[in-house]
């Protein structure tokens, strides 16, 4: 017998511009003691069955069609009171963020007192004694102590352990979870995975997990449902899914994950989602504004050099320095960087890399060190205008394409911007030529340009905030984490393209990732930084085969297994 | 904690520093004092000897230095208008204008609160519509006009309730209270709601919007994704997380209060420290108003302090990072 | 589905098109609290040409037509609608000059409230440190005590300042000023607040890795991106700087009685109240409370638009 069946759900979110099908005759079961997993990239639906199935649809959506059965008993048709009733005491639900899923104001022990008392009704005494141990199954250190701290003293992946322990209150039957992992590190997203895997065996429950990432799918789930624009396409076990998978949408999704094990040409297949931007004309590079006057000035050694670069963050202000307390953001790095190399520099949350990065283009200054760049040391020249040479040269794209591009400019004139700015052009229409070029290289068209960033979608942006890049003519080109806020296929456009334009243009390149099967598609070269240092430098094939340093080892311990996946079509490149 | 509210307490001494400059300021420069003090037949020696006697010819900052001191011991010199010392005349209305003010400021949050949370939880009532459309009108009636209005109806139209003064008075010690009268309690109840209707519609709204806020965040979410009932999610979680930014601006409001009361107190001839002021700035009678600035000043830096340790032992996470 | 749009759009195409436009006139509260505004601005504008009398005119004013009650009573004269004041001056005619009053005062404090603060709000926010400390230990200071009582203190210390001769001629100058200056704090800390968020946005960031100068990063930038919520505080600030002015006119420390506002109409007919002339403050009244709702209720309206969390 089913534990959990979702039978042809159909949820409808009326709106302005008509109704919008979020989820469209899916069905899911979930048995005791099994692990499904429910993956789309963004807008696919699957947040919103989650929250269809525990009777907290968000208005104005809809269930219109469908129902969901909890051992064989209709739950969608109860009453209010009644739904809330099975909330947390037979269906349990974890959410993305822990940072903002526990009200500040109260100890943890008060908020798991208030849980479990209210379902299972034990009184203060024996509820608290079983929210300690609660507090232990999920790996809490010195639970005893612990309850009576606020969610602000634990750190993101200690509260999400206290989430999960909300969630097993009551012993559940079924438990949600959304994306219970994205908002963390890799080292503690291992963790977390593990101990729901391992809790959800024990106590027999059926969990769905909802995620975008298939290194979670690959990790924890048995079986998988493939979701696309609100329907499910394709369900499977998981070896099947991702071994040899059916539907042309999860070919070209698998195909699309970056690869720990192997390194590609580029990656195939990736325009089933939205189409790879085509060049609609080929520019001719040679006589093109674009390739003309890079000729540079000449460097005897590296491209940029690094010098025991330090920074220093106030972390706490004072009026007295010795009352001030600060932390070495970046303590001690030092590296180069060839002409021609994309370099690449990885690391956890907080590790330092981007401020590295914002220290080479000048964002930031320096507390120590040097940033030499052509042979010329930038950190310190004074005068903007003098800055200015080196400004054109360097460039850099950026994380987040919903806050990197000024909304209330047109498209024409943010790439126009910098070659305004740098005088690189003669006259209007030179700029406006040389804008509708860019937008042709980088894959959007030469329409786009009078139209405003809100009107593109994140892949189409960040192609924008390229082309930006792009117009000062640089030859050294800053990447801070360019896809991480992308889906995975598009992540795979993004790569080709600046893999494209690198080969093109000769860039020098230094890209910074969390994401190690990323570095391992796009680098020659890595720098691993923890806490601010720089732990390990070499050859990115050789950091993936032999690396030196423990930590490195330990990163690529915690990768998601993706061994599993599918290799047909891909074209791997020699090491 | 201790050094927490010794931080706080030094702030607040700076504040009262800087505004008794610019009250100093005020005394010293707005026009002549001397002029203000003698009549138009003082010979310019007697004039001299006044300035010296007064110590007008001293450094300004050593003036400055005996006028904060004078200050802090409550003295601030003597009215040009009345020739009486001003911490007499402020004395005599002291009791009137905090009366007023404690009156309103119980009004205020004894139904501000209260319907704020009720119209946040029940927006779509017909109830929560009506006292949010009277709100709208509530901040857009001027302090004055509601006086005005609630004199018309219950003092001239229904003639129910006295439309001026304090009534029988009882003095304890210098404080007179209208507490302890029937005459008294009449005649506070039109006063104390004009004062007060302005600032409970905007705690009212401020409230809801507060509390609105909270209940879109994810941990009410996940409250009610565990199942917990209606009321614990709206009054043990989004309640509380309401209050915390709210008791900022709620405290700011009540040290308006007693500002505000200037206009009540004219419309209502209340024989307060408004109406003390607003004479004053109609007589450029400058050392009254420079006095009534450091008081409201005081009652500011007092209130503040108050709110600070209640969001010090309501927010836990201020706690963490002062012993951090 | 975003690309189905067509390519070019005008500026006015753009407007119609946004979701603003489409929550306006999907809002009949909202239009209707446009239509009063804009209609008793433009009455209180051309108020020399609509007025059916001339209340300043000396000649005109006949002292035999005062205290006259509306037209409807059966005292009441149909020269007068809305009746006339102690002087004989109709009272229709006064409260469109009143009006006009009010709103020049009203929008004037709140254009050199909007320059104050969102100068210093982007100065604030960009440069931080002690320039920024220092701008908002003064904003606190200030914002501690009510606009009405700053408001009070610059009025008497203004007429403290200025000779006695002079206080008629300039006094609508420094009521703008005193209205103004009461206000600026509102707008600085959204400004500052607001450039705090967007300065550390990477399209700031990309524009300085340009190498664009902080001036025009801040206007060409910084500033388009914070006028949102710039907009909802002046709307409502509107409102309280009316309420403001009519409250010192009321006061007694606002307009001389020569050029009378709303305010100043309601003090002179609140000596009259309790002898049963209820016509010469209640219409000004009426008319101040109608024009402060309308700002109000636009106010809230584009607020509510203008928020993200609740479309």
């Amino acid at each position: 017998m089913d534990l959990l069946n979702i039978n042809n759900l159909r949820i409808e979110f009326p709106s302005r511009h008509g109704t919008v099908i979020a989820v469209d005759d899916v069905t899911l079961t979930v048995e005791p003691g099994e692990v499904l997993g429910v993956v789309g990239e963004s807008g696919a639906g699957k947040s919103t069955i989650g929250n269809a199935v525990i009777g907290l649809l968000e208005p104005p959506g809809e269930m219109t069609e469908g129902h969901v059965l909890l051992k064989s008993e209709q739950i969608d048709t109860l009453s209010a009171e009644a739904k809330r009733k099975i909330r947390g005491r037979r269906i349990g639900m974890i959410f993305q963020d822990p940072l903002t899923s526990l009200d500040p104001l109260q100890t943890i022990e008060q908020q798991l007192v208030e849980t479990i008392d209210l379902h299972l009704k034990l009184g203060e005494k024996k509820s608290q004694a079983r929210a300690v141990d609660l507090l232990r199954q999920v790996g809490i250190p010195d639970p005893e102590t612990r309850i009576k701290n606020y969610p602000h003293q634990f750190s993101g992946g200690m509260r999400q352990r206290v989430v999960i322990a909300l969630a097993l209150c009551a012993e559940p039957e079924v438990i949600i979870a959304d994306e219970p992992t994205t908002a963390l590190d890799v080292s503690i997203q291992a963790q977390i995975l593990e101990l729901m895997r391992r809790l959800c065996k024990d106590k027999q429950v059926g969990m769905i997990i909802i995620t975008h990432d298939m290194g979670v799918i690959a990790d924890i789930t048995d079986r998988v449902a493939v979701m696309y624009r609100g329907k499910v396409v394709e369900e499977g076990t998981t070896a099947k899914i991702l071994g040899n998978p059916d539907h042309p949408y999860t070919q070209s999704l698998i195909s699309a994950v970056p690869r720990p094990d192997i390194r590609l040409k580029r990656f195939p297949m990736v325009n089933y989602i939205e189409e790879e931007g085509e060049r609609t004309k080929n520019i001719d590079l040679s006589t093109h504004w674009l390739g003309r006057h890079r000729d540079f000035d000449e460097v005897h050694g590296p491209l940029l050099s690094l010098k025991n670069l330090v920074m220093t963050f106030v972390t706490k202000p004072a009026l007295l320095k010795s009352n001030r307390i600060a932390f070495n953001a970046v303590d001690d790095v030092s590296f180069d960087i060839n002409e021609g190399e994309v370099f690449g520099l990885v690391g956890e949350s907080g590790s330092g890399k981007s401020t590295v990065a914002r220290m080479v283009c000048s964002l930031y200054k320096p507390a120590a060190g040097e940033v030499i760049f052509a042979g010329t040391e930038i950190s310190k020249i004074k005068s903007e205008n003098e800055r200015d040479y080196f400004r054109r040269q360097m460039q850099m794209i950026f994380q987040d394409p919903f806050s990197s591009l000024n909304g209330r400019m047109r498209v024409m004139d943010i790439i126009a911007e910098p070659i305004r700015f740098h005088k690189l052009a003669s006259s209007n229409q030179e700029v406006e030529q040389i804008v509708n070029d860019l937008l042709d290289h980088v894959g959007l068209g030469a329409q786009a340009s009078v139209r405003f960033p809100h009107e593109f979608s994140g892949g189409q942006r960040q192609r924008i905030s390229i082309a930006r890049a792009l117009a000062t003519r640089p030859r050294f080109l800053i990447c801070d984490e360019p896809t991480s806020a992308l889906d995975v296929s598009i992540q795979a456009q993004i790569l080709n393209l600046l893999k494209d334009l690198q080969e093109e243009l000769g860039l020098t390149m230094l890209f910074i990732s969390h994401d190690l099967p990323v570095i391992r598609q796009m680098c020659d070269r890595v720098g691993v930084m923890k806490q601010g240092k720089l732990v390990e430098v070499s050859a990115t094939e050789d950091l993936f085969e032999n690396p030196t340093a423990a930590y490195t080892r330990e990163l690529l311990d915690l990768m998601p297994r993706l061994d599993k996946l599918s290799h047909e079509g891909l074209e791997v490149e020699a090491g | 904690m201790i050094s927490f509210i010794f931080k706080r307490l030094l702030q607040s001494v700076v504040v009262m520093l800087a505004v008794a400059l610019i009250a100093f300021s005020m005394f010293r420069f707005v026009g002549d004092p001397i002029n203000n003090m003698v009549g138009q037949d003082t010979t310019q020696e007697e004039r001299e000897a006044l300035a010296d006697r007064l110590g007008l010819n001293d450094p300004f900052f050593v003036q400055f230095g005996r006028f904060a001191l004078n200050a802090a011991e409550g003295d601030f010199g003597i009215s040009y208008k009345y020739r009486e010392p001003v911490s007499n005349l402020i004395k005599a209305r002291l009791s009137a204008t905090l009366e007023l003010s404690f009156v309103a400021a119980v009004l205020t949050l004894a139904f501000g609160i209260p319907l704020g949370v009720y119209t946040a939880l029940k927006g779509k009532s017909l109830i929560s519509k009506a006292v949010m459309s009277l709100s709208l009108i509530g901040v857009s009636l001027p302090t004055f006009l509601i006086g005005i209005l609630l004199i018309l109806l219950f003092g001239v139209v229904l003639r129910w309730l006295p439309t001026f003064g304090r009534g029988d008075v009882v003095a304890i010690g210098w404080w007179t209270t209208g507490f302890l009268t029937v005459s008294g309690l009449k005649s506070l109840i039109l006063p104390s709601i004009t004062l007060a209707l302005f600032q409970m519609t905007l705690i009212m709204r401020l409230v809801r919007a507060e509390m609105l806020e909270v209940l879109r965040t994810d941990f009410i979410k996940f409250a009610r994704a565990r199942g917990l009932p209606d009321r614990a999610v709206h009054f043990k979680h989004a309640l509380k997380n309401t209050l915390v930014p709210v008791i900022t601006v709620t405290g700011l409001q009540l040290g308006a209060l007693i500002a505000f009361a200037i206009i009540t107190e004219s419309v209502f001839q209340w024989p307060g420290m408004g109406l003390l002021f607003i004479q004053a700035i109609s007589d450029v009678d400058i050392p009254i108003m420079a006095a009534y600035l450091v008081l409201i000043a005081f009652f500011f830096v007092i209130i503040n302090m108050v709110v600070d340790i209640l969001y010090y032992t309501v927010d836990p996470r201020l706690r963490a990072d002062s012993t951090a | 589905m975003e690309q189905t749009q067509p390519a070019t759009k005008s500026r006015f195409q753009r407007i119609f098109d946004s979701d603003i436009w489409y929550s306006f006139v999907r809002s009949p509260v909202a239009i209707l609290s446009a239509v009063v505004t804009i209609g008793m601005i433009f009455a209180a504008a051309f108020a020399p040409l609509i007025a059916p009398h001339d209340p300043f005119d000396l000649a005109a004013i006949d002292i035999m037509d005062s205290s006259m009650p509306p037209v409807w009573d059966a005292y009441g004269d149909p020269r007068f609608i809305l009746g006339t004041d102690d002087q004989g001056r109709g009272i229709l005619s006064t409260i469109l000059y009143g009006a006009r009053i009010s709103l020049i005062v009203g929008f004037s404090s709140v254009i050199f409230s909007m320059i104050v603060g969102i100068t210093l709000g982007l100065i604030s926010g960009y440069a931080g440190g002690r320039t920024d400390a220092f701008i908002m230990r003064i904003a606190d200071i200030q914002l501690s005590f009510p606009a009405i009582l700053i408001a009070l203190l610059i009025d008497g210390v203004a007429r403290g300042v200025v000779p006695k001769e002079l206080h008629t001629d300039i006094s609508i100058y420094v009521l703008i000023f005193a209205i103004g200056i009461s206000g600026w704090v509102q707008y600085a800390r959204t400004v500052r607040g607001s450039t705090l968020v967007e300065k550390n946005k990477e399209y700031v960031q990309a524009a300085r890795v340009i190498g664009i100068r902080p001036l025009t990063i801040l206007r060409r930038h910084i500033l388009p991106n914070v006028m949102g919520p710039v907009m909802v505080i002046a709307t409502i600030h509107l409102a309280i700087a009316i309420i403001t002015e009519a409250t010192l006119s009321f006061l007694g420390v606002g307009v001389p009685p020569t050029t009378p506002s709303l305010g100043t109409l309601i003090r002179i007919g609140n000596e009259y109240l309790f002898s049963g002339d209820w016509w010469i403050t209640i219409f000004p009244g009426a008319t101040l409370v109608i024009l402060v709702l309308a700002v109000n209720l636009l106010g809230d309206w584009m607020r509510d638009a203008l928020n993200p969390k609740l479309r």
